[in-house]
């Protein structure tokens, strides 16, 4: 199968879809002639034209703003933040319009609107630029919540978000653009709310999301080494969340780990933890561990951003102890 | 007499005196009570009907004026009967910009409303009866319950929401226009908004953004002069709203927002600007909210002076007043109107009161679509 990077994924994503459905357009910073800061809009600008690849001024705001006025009318807005730090100079259009109009209107109103953001942690941007703050939206009703880690998840699950009839945040990783990955060249639907078993078994269970992922499946790969099946789950959804694949594999392998490249407190990890703890509880070997980002905002200077940020290193530490425990 | 800006000279802050320089508070304030003395003495001249408007319209936008009127003095009954669930926002004293803006419109088109949209809900042709239950909490609200008062939306006829945050409507109109371009269809959005949100950052982004893609958008500030507690001058810098267009290359215009008719000349103009392309426009129309800021606002800041000063320059009996002056309706026509109001609001709270409470299940639906 021919192999692509994420970023390619994304961009064939959005090609395919803008082709299909006339509705569907692109609003946002440097998204037009400049391909998109991250080059995930590349080209599109002159297939689909400045009517459907909108250069936006810098208004996260009225960004934000613009793409639910959209939704309402029957348009489908993919905004692209150059950060996803920027989403929360968007907060009140995301959180008290995006997620609520269905439901304060009973129905009557809907927001199929997706917003595209990278956590760009891992090149040095410091605190401003280096945030995963997926968990915030997982916590608001109305919204869904999707972080894909391979190029084919990155298609198949941006085609089913912009197909979607809610607003979807669509969590992507700046060190995840460039992987590579085997993706079919067919129309592929990756539906929204199932989880993927990355690797297969049968000692504990990872659950990891995002740029996480990868580190997860060589810490599985390390432990392999020395005799230790690890089962990696990526929720890949991580609202509304399937449940039932973690339970499946929690139950098999009866100790689990979660990672997170947000922070532990009320977090992404946290939730997945608090989830299994309330449904599998007496098919745990072992207290449940997690792996976050170091609770301090993110340094700039390479020594110290590593520090910080979650490594594979921390990943087999802990999983050690939870086969310990 | 046309009413001018003029600024007695500031004199600088001094630290550490909370910011504010001692009487500066008075001063502005003063400023303020001897500015709309000025707009007084302006709109006793302006006595005169607009040309080119037909009988049936005036009768028309006469009766959608008396029709918001009644329907919130009975919301106010209402509550006070305790039946209002939550808070409400009455647009009493206000009913001359709603009306006059939304006569603009045409079926197509869309609008964005604020936490005091009861009015603009009205004059776009809202059922009274469904908006009632609405407010009481019942299954036949335009929303069963969900969304109360600063909730009420009609898709169906373009009404896209009221809005409880203060300039969260405003970027959400854009956005509308700009789903509309794509679609390409050529209907205006109405957007409005008090001149409390013209300090909002969503404000300015939302202008400049409807301004460079030259979007269909009229901007329709309601300047009602307080905040709750906080009057216009003293929380405005250049102490206009219509000024700020300039900053973003668009038409502004200060319009007396208790003239049904001039409200509608105005916007008539902006729309068929933002309709033939040519993008947006600013309208701030002046007026003022007889009524605290919510059902919920115990505490009346403003002075009783000032709020009996402009229930002389009512909206609806002006126009009562101005049309049969000009023999464009009889009393006994006008009173005929006032009758029918009355027994369509009776009928509207009729409905809701005997709407059935929503069942506790509908509380989990419609979350997500």
């Amino acid at each position: 199968m021919r192999q692509i990077s994420y970023a390619e994924a994304l961009n064939e994503a959005l090609k395919e879809e803008m082709r299909r459905n006339s509705l569907v357009f692109v609003l946002g910073e440097d998204v037009g002639r400049m391909g998109g800061l991250f080059k995930v809009t590349h080209a599109l600008l002159e297939e689909f034209g400045p009517g459907r690849v909108i250069d936006t001024p810098i208004s996260e705001a009225a960004i934000a703003g613009a793409g639910v006025g959209s939704a309402l009318v029957g348009a489908r807005p993919v905004i692209e933040f150059q950060f996803s730090d920027f989403m929360t100079i968007a907060m009140d259009q995301i959180v008290n319009h995006a997620a609520k109009l269905r439901y304060m209107t009973n129905g009557m109103a809907s927001v199929p609107m997706v917003i595209r953001a990278p956590v760009c942690s891992g090149i040095n941007l410091g605190a401003q630029h280096s945030q995963s703050l997926e968990s915030w939206f997982v916590h608001i009703p109305g919204l869904k919540v999707v972080m894909p880690s391979t190029p084919a998840d990155a298609k198949g699950l941006l085609k089913s978000a912009i197909r979607d009839n809610n607003p979807v945040l669509f969590f992507e990783h700046r060190l995840l653009y460039a992987q590579k990955g085997e993706v079919p060249d067919e129309d592929l639907l990756v539906a929204l709310g199932v989880a993927d078993v990355k690797r297969a078994g049968t000692d504990l269970t990872v659950v990891a999301t995002g740029r996480t992922v990868l580190l997860a499946l060589a810490a599985a790969d390390k432990l392999a080494g020395e005799g230790i099946e690890v089962e990696v789950v990526d929720p890949r959804t991580l609202k509304p969340l399937d449940t039932d694949l973690i339970f499946q594999s929690v139950r098999k392998t009866n100790r689990l780990v979660v990672v997170s490249d947000g922070w532990s407190a009320c977090g992404y990890a946290s939730e997945i933890m608090a989830t299994v703890m309330e449904q599998c509880f007496f098919d745990l070997d072992a207290p449940i561990q997690r792996v976050c980002t170091k609770d301090v905002p993110m340094p700039v200077a390479a020594p110290l951003q590593k520090a910080v940020m979650v490594s594979e290193e921390d990943i087999v530490r802990v999983c050690r102890q939870v086969l310990a425990a | 007499m046309p009413f001018t800006l003029s600024y007695a000279p500031l004199t600088p802050i001094r630290r550490g005196e909370g910011g504010r320089n001692p009487g500066e508070g008075a001063r502005m304030r003063r400023w303020f009570l001897d500015r709309k003395f000025q707009i007084a003495v302006t709109y006793s001249g302006g006595n005169k009907l607009q040309d080119d408007i037909s009988r049936e319209d005036r009768l028309d936008w006469y009766r959608r004026m008396c029709l918001i009127r009644k329907f919130e003095e009975e919301i106010y009954n209402l509550n006070k009967a305790g039946l209002v669930q939550g808070t409400a926002h009455l647009y009493i004293g206000m009913e001359a910009i709603a009306v006059g803006a939304c006569s603009a419109m045409n079926s197509g088109d869309l609008l964005t409303s604020t936490h005091r949209g009861h009015g603009h809900c009205i004059a776009r042709g809202l059922d009274t009866g469904r908006m009632m239950a609405e407010i009481l909490g019942r299954v036949d609200g335009y929303c069963g319950g969900k969304g109360g008062s600063m909730h009420i939306a009609d898709v169906s006829r373009g009404m896209l929401g009221a809005d409880g945050i203060v300039g969260g409507g405003i970027p959400i109109a854009v956005g509308a226009a700009l789903g509309a371009r794509l679609k390409g269809d050529d209907s205006v959005v109405f957007c409005f908004f008090g001149e409390g949100a013209s300090n909002q950052g969503s404000f300015h982004e939302s202008l400049n953004l409807a301004a460079v893609r030259r979007l269909a958008v009229v901007f329709i500030c309601e300047n009602n002069l307080w905040a709750l507690s906080a009057p216009f001058a003293e929380v405005t810098a250049g102490g206009s709203v219509a000024n700020r267009a300039g900053a973003y290359g668009m038409p502004g215009e200060k319009v007396d927002g208790n003239d049904v008719e001039a409200v509608f000349k105005a916007v008539t103009e902006a729309t068929r600007r933002a309709r033939s392309g040519l993008g947006p426009s600013l309208l701030e129309c002046e007026s003022y909210r007889w009524e605290g800021h919510s059902i919920f606002t115990r505490q009346e800041i403003r002075p009783e002076g000032e709020i009996q000063q402009w229930k002389q320059r009512d909206p609806i009996s002006r126009y009562r007043t101005r049309l049969i002056e000009a023999k464009a309706a009889t009393s006994d026509i006008l009173q005929q109107i006032e009758s029918q109001v009355a027994k369509q609001i009776s009928q509207s709270t009729e409905f809701a009161k005997s709407s059935p409470v929503p069942d506790s299940e509908s509380a989990f639906q419609h979350t997500y679509a």
